[in-house]
């Protein structure tokens, strides 16, 4: 009964010499761990940055199937206007307007995210002004259930989908002349519908959704203003 | 015999084979479940991940053997952690800096190389007992039964639930892919199948030592 009073009392004096040791052992190992840190991150730093806007590129391009080039834009919400943004750039309004060979604006890709099944599913998609469609989707980040619901990234007859969605401009240049719809598998009968998937309703109709909500804010943006864009600053004004 | 066999001093190779055979991490201890049944969905997958575990558990276990004497016995756990987080931390931007599709495939995972109890029980059990020598060969040994072990159960995942291996497809379109195996209960089906294999090949090698101890 006595044994645990026992090991109290019977505590060793406090041997400052032993508690230093540990502080400056654990201090040492620390300042060390840091400095190690600090150092891979700087030396990856410019790697990492480089891979995310390659990422980027590449996935513009993929949307934009006639672009060679592409450069960044930011929508300004004050001045109802896009001006060029860098090309590692973050952010809302970011669109990235996709050039061919003659510097010709070709198409716009434009990113967005609604809620899957999951998490948040990102999508970034392909706008072609000349054909007043989708004509480009890519899944960039999802959740979805493996072989259910990331079939929208594989299933052939869903990316059959984007390849010609309409998406053209009402007569005021405001708004969509029909805004995207979701329909069952098999029932899509005007082009601006999509086909479901079976099994995957949710993520195919989450897709749908935020294709639709995107492109009534950003269509008419990009659709009136095609003649500002341009590859380099000047001819901006 | 056995017991002779384990006073007997061991060599390098013993070091290095316990961990990929004997004392495999996954199929004899059964350490570090988390990851291997979460990241083992594709063969690519499992591999990076094996690969990931096996630099932070060789460079802790050498940093831990290098400091043992000077570590204080009280603070041998928390200087261990740092060590390990500290090499974690390093590896995240490393695949960071290799493949942006791999970081975002292995996700929370590689930072919760951290707590994967296989690589503070090879520091605390060996590395911080051990010559530097014998510490990194052990740890090399486990990070490499570590690595074989999660491949296993990947390529079993990959080739049942979408009839590939590392990205190829091997099985053909007439195969139906079983999305479960893909799915978190594929990889406890899996894993069952893989101790099931391995406990009956331990069973039968001790019936057969049982049989010539008798002879």
């Amino acid at each position: 009964m006595s044994a645990p009073v026992q090991t109290e009392t019977t505590l060793p004096p406090f041997d400052v010499k032993a508690t230093l040791r540990i502080y400056a052992v654990v201090l040492s190992v620390g300042i060390f761990c840091g400095v190690a840190i600090v150092g891979v991150y700087e030396i990856t730093k410019p790697i990492i940055a480089r891979n995310k806007v390659a990422a980027r590129q590449n996935a513009v391009l993929d949307v934009l199937p006639r672009a060679t080039t592409s450069v960044a834009y930011q929508w300004d919400d004050a001045a109802e206007s896009f001006r060029i943004a860098s090309s590692d750039a973050e952010g809302d309004g970011l669109v990235f307007v996709g050039f061919d060979d003659a510097e010709k604006p070709v198409g716009v890709a434009i990113e967005t995210k609604g809620m899957g099944y999951q998490d948040f599913i990102r999508v970034l998609y392909g706008y072609s002004p000349q054909e007043q469609a989708i004509i480009g989707v890519r899944v960039l980040e999802s959740r979805e259930t493996p072989g259910l619901g990331d079939r929208i990234e594989k299933d052939p007859v869903f990316l059959k989908n984007f390849e010609a969605l309409d998406v053209s401009l009402a007569g005021d240049g405001k708004t969509l002349a029909h805004p995207i719809e979701f329909v069952k598998p098999g029932e899509k009968t005007e082009p601006w519908q999509i086909d479901g998937i079976t099994g995957a309703t949710i993520s195919s109709k989450a897709t749908a959704d935020m294709l639709r909500e995107s492109s009534q804010i950003w269509v008419p943006r990009v659709g009136t203003r095609l003649s500002t864009f341009t590859t380099t600053e000047e001819g901006e004004d | 015999m056995a017991v002779g066999l384990q006073t007997e001093v061991p060599g390098a190779a013993d070091d290095f084979l316990a961990g990929v055979w004997k004392r495999n991490p996954v199929f004899v201890q059964v350490l570090g479940m988390c990851p291997v049944l979460a990241v083992t969905n594709t063969a690519m997958n499992a591999l990076a991940m094996g690969l990931a575990t096996a630099f932070v558990l060789v460079m802790s276990s050498t940093v831990v053997s290098t400091i043992r004497k000077i570590v204080p016995h009280q603070v041998r756990i928390v200087t261990f952690i740092l060590i390990i987080a500290t090499f974690v931390t390093i590896v995240d931007y490393l695949i960071q800096a290799i493949s942006l599709g791999l970081h975002r495939a292995l996700g929370a995972f590689i930072s919760l190389i951290v707590v994967n109890c296989l690589i503070l029980g090879r520091a605390e059990a060996f590395a911080s007992q051990n010559r530097i020598g014998r510490s990194i060969l052990d740890a090399a040994g486990m990070g490499v039964g570590f690595t074989l072990a999660l491949l296993c159960l990947g390529g079993v995942r990959e080739l049942l639930g979408a009839g590939s291996l590392f990205g190829v497809p091997l099985l053909g379109s007439s195969f139906e892919p079983w999305t479960v195996m893909m799915l978190p209960p594929g990889g406890f089906f899996s894993l069952a199948a893989w101790l099931l294999l391995f406990s009956g090949l331990k069973q039968r090698r001790e019936r057969k030592l049982a049989g010539e101890a008798v002879t």
